[in-house]
């Protein structure tokens, strides 16, 4: 018990070890993975600073037929612009002006 | 604390009573007027096809109006909405904090343009950091 109990402030050590290791493992598996280009982001390139949910026709960009919002692993956005993209959508969706699914 | 405050107000109006949004607009702006804000755009985005069916409509008048004050007008115009049969759907946004965000990344955009415009020495250091990354390839 009272081992167990010492061992707590090293567990925190022990931890952040853990994650080096992990992450060292994940770059070596990352070679094998398929090679994809990498996207940027539209928003970053064209410099917007703020998203307007009134814009139906550059959010509908981004809402594939399903009506699900794409992910930003497909799209490439930034996660601020993604966020601020999301957002955007999800206000269009509450005033009718985007679906909310499709089908 | 004292800042006004800016909102934008989306509403659907019920496109069978299309002859009436003019004076519901109006109506509106009396509201927030009465309450102490002031509308600084009220403006109609047409009749367009919703997304959705609101009950069993499926197309309504939208109506945009930025209002800007303290946000008891807000709470009463939007009571007076939730009241009104002829209000499929509202929605409220605060805008300025955005705004003024987006303001502030604009400027120092701006002064991170100008900066680089001026100084010889931002292109040399520039030129170097290309040639560290062909050598690392």
């Amino acid at each position: 018990m009272s081992t167990n109990y010492e061992d707590r402030p090293r567990g925190g050590g022990y931890d952040s070890d853990d994650d080096s290791d992990r992450r060292s493992m994940g770059g070596g598996r990352g070679g094998n993975r398929r090679i994809h280009r990498r996207r940027v982001c539209r928003f970053c390139i064209d410099k917007v600073d703020l998203i307007d949910f009134k814009d139906v026709r550059l959010l509908l960009n981004y809402l594939p037929e399903r009506g699900k919002i794409l992910p930003r692993r497909i799209s490439g956005n930034c996660a601020t612009h993604q966020r601020m993209l999301a957002e955007a959508i999800k206000r269009a969706r509450n005033i009718a002006l985007l679906p909310y699914t499709t089908d | 604390m004292d800042t006004k405050r800016q909102y934008e107000v989306v509403f659907i109006v019920d496109p069978t009573v299309d002859d009436e949004v003019t004076k519901l607009t109006d109506n509106f702006k009396q509201v927030v007027v009465d309450q102490g804000g002031s509308v600084t755009k009220a403006e109609s985005m047409g009749k367009r096809q919703l997304a959705y069916e609101i009950l069993h409509k499926k197309e309504g008048t939208f109506v945009l109006m930025e209002i800007e004050g303290s946000g008891r007008e807000i709470a009463e115009l939007e009571r007076r909405m939730r009241v009104n049969d002829r209000i499929l759907r509202y929605l409220t946004v605060r805008v300025d904090e955005d705004r003024r965000r987006a303001e502030k990344l604009k400027g120092r955009r701006a002064a991170k343009a100008a900066k680089r415009s001026t100084p010889a020495g931002q292109s040399r250091r520039g030129g170097s950091v290309e040639f560290a990354e062909s050598n690392g390839e």
